[in-house]
Formats: structure tokens, sequence, C-alpha cells
């Protein structure tokens, strides 16, 4: 198998998370910059419509390198899409595809559900509260934590930072309480 | 002088709980932002290699059918202490020649209450902002839906923060 070849497969987690960990030192090492994703989001809202509010009254050209980093991330999206696409399906659980199957959820051919998240879907009840109140929920939500996955779990978890790690938690037990309580009701809109 | 007063605030501000607080302290040039680009397109590129970003897997991991999650976020952790303990220990310095400025996080509510209302979004969206920003990019154009409303939770947040409890 070339090396290309073996790039295209998924990548087992023990090769995925420690790249995803070295981002911590090679942020701090080449520009003193705390790892955190969702900090862009505040970031152009800064830049976009501040409107007075004190939150959002701070220069944001300052942290635009966290801008570049979201920038080259939605880049990695497109260069794996069109040079290291992989066209098997994705290979879950079979009680999960027993599951989702419930729901009318059977194309794994992509990474998410083709069948719940496409234009079509969003003025569905099910792809409304998936897309819109969702996208919104994360928003909201990493800036109240203030933080993250990336920033809380990985930076501050990295750093031994208790409220990180109060952070994490709760990003679990929310995520729990959804998937396995709420989000059946949700799918069977 | 207001150029200083507003320099101030924006401190004050920002160390509230932006999560990148430290800064260098010379003077960059704009193309030195040009390797953060290159650390995005990587970090993009695992995030997708390694499914991270998909819904299926998340489902997964909330529900506690596979470990492949927690195994990425795992070692990522321990990969990252153990960088942090390096740096630490040896008082490793950036390129530049400047001290590694590690902030102390203070707990507040808003980690329990908004972390919380994050892992809702997660399990429904399939996806935290990272992931969001590498989906779009991997050909899932509605997600900028999503992208729009995570900005519009964002901005609400920045609206509503003096009322909500931390």
């Amino acid at each position: 198998m070339s090396i290309i070849e073996m790039i295209k497969q998924p990548w087992p987690w023990y090769v995925a998370g420690p790249v995803i960990g070295l981002m911590v030192p090679i942020l701090l090492i080449f520009g003193n910059k705390t790892f955190g994703i969702s900090s862009s989001l505040r970031h152009m809202c800064a830049a976009c419509m501040p409107a007075k509010i004190p939150f959002f009254q701070y220069d944001w050209k300052k942290e635009i390198w966290n801008l570049f980093f979201v920038l080259g991330v939605f880049l990695g999206g497109i260069v794996s899409a069109y040079y290291l696409k992989n066209d098997a399906n994705v290979l879950v659980n079979e009680k999960l595809v027993t599951e989702l199957s419930k729901y009318g959820v059977s194309d794994y051919s992509s990474i998410i559900p083709n069948e719940l998240f496409n234009w079509g879907s969003l003025q569905t009840p099910r792809g409304f509260i998936l897309m819109v109140v969702g996208g919104f929920l994360v928003g909201f939500g990493t800036r109240y934590a203030g933080g993250c996955t990336s920033g809380h779990s990985i930076m501050g978890l990295s750093n031994l930072q208790l409220p990180s790690l109060i952070a994490t938690i709760s990003f679990m037990a929310g995520g729990f309480l959804m998937a396995n309580l709420i989000l059946p009701y949700i799918l069977s809109l | 002088m207001s150029e200083i007063k507003n320099t101030n605030t924006d401190f004050e501000v920002r160390s509230l709980d932006a999560m990148c607080i430290n800064d260098e302290e010379k003077k960059v040039p704009m193309w030195s932002n040009l390797q953060y680009l290159v650390f995005g397109i990587l970090f993009g590129i695992v995030l997708i290699k390694s499914e991270v970003v998909s819904w299926f897997r998340i489902q997964e991991m909330f529900r506690l059918q596979s470990f492949h999650m927690f195994g990425v976020i795992g070692s990522a952790v321990v990969v990252g202490a153990i960088s942090v303990f390096i740096i630490k220990k040896f008082k490793i310095k950036t390129i530049r020649g400047e001290e590694i400025i590690l902030p102390k996080k203070d707990f507040n509510k808003g980690q329990i209450y908004g972390g919380l209302i994050f892992g809702f979004g997660w399990a429904m969206t399939g996806a935290c902002p990272g992931p969001l920003y590498a989906q779009l990019g991997y050909g899932a154009s509605v997600i900028i839906v999503s992208i729009l409303m995570a900005m519009l939770g964002t901005w609400i947040y920045g609206l509503m923060r003096e009322k909500l409890p931390h």
C-alpha cells in the first residue's frame, strides 16, 4: 500500500489523538498562543456586529491568528475532500446502526448523515432543530463555558486546570443526556 | 489618549474568559499569521481523517458504543500534558525567545451551565466548533447554517452575559 493510500484510510485514535495533542506545544512555541477554537466565533462577532456590547469591545485584530487557524481548518476539510477522500462507508457500532435505522438514517457514505443534514431537511422540524437550534447551543454554550473541546478538554486539561475538568465533565454530561434521552424524540419528528 | 484607554479595557474584557489572553510582546508581521493557517490545515485534516468530525462517531461516543473518541481525546490530553510539563520544566521559550505564558482559569458556574448547553449542541450537531469548519470545507455546505447559528449563539451570550449566573 502506498503512503497516500494509507493516509486515505480512517486514522486510528492513537495516531489522531497525539497529533491533536501536539497542537498545544506547537501553538505555544510558535507564538505563545493557547489552543482554542470557539474563541473564533467571538472574534467574528466582535469584527462583524459588536453592537456596543461590552463583551465584544476589544481589539479582535490582535486575535487574528485564531481566524487564520480556523480558516486553515476549513481548508483542511477541502484538502481532505479533494485529495484524501476514501469511498468506504463510516463503520460504526451495529447497535447504533440498528437504532438509527428506526429513524430512517441508513446512509453512511459521508461523515454526516445525508438524510439529516441537507438544505432540504432544514425546512423539516428535525433538521431545523439539529442544525439551527444545535448550532445555536454550540455557540452559546461554548462561550458561556469559556471554551470548547479544544480550549477546555485539550488545552485546559493539558495544563491541569480544574475548571477545565469541570467544563469537560459538563460537556460529556450534556451530550449523554441529549443523545440518550432527548435526541430519540427529535429524530422521530 | 483614547487609544491607551481602549487597550486597557480591552485586556480586562479579554482576560474575563478569552482562551487566548497571552500575546507576543514583540510586534509580529501580518504574514507570520500564515503559520497558523498551516497548523489549521493540519488540524482540519486530522479531524476529518480520524472521523472526529463525524456525527455518527459522536453518537457512538455518547452511547458508550465505541472507544474511538475517548481514545482520541484521551491521548491528545496525555500528549498535551506531557508537552506542557516539558515546557514548564525546561522553561522552553517561543521561537522568538519569549517566555511561554500559560494562563490559569478561574472557576465560575458558567463552566457547568454553559458546558451542559454545549453538550446538548454537540450531541445534536455532532460537532464542536472545530469540526463545524472542517465539515463545511469537506463539502457539507448546509453546515454554514450551523456556523452562523453558533455565531448568533455567541452574540446572544455576549448580549445577556450580565444577566446570566456565573
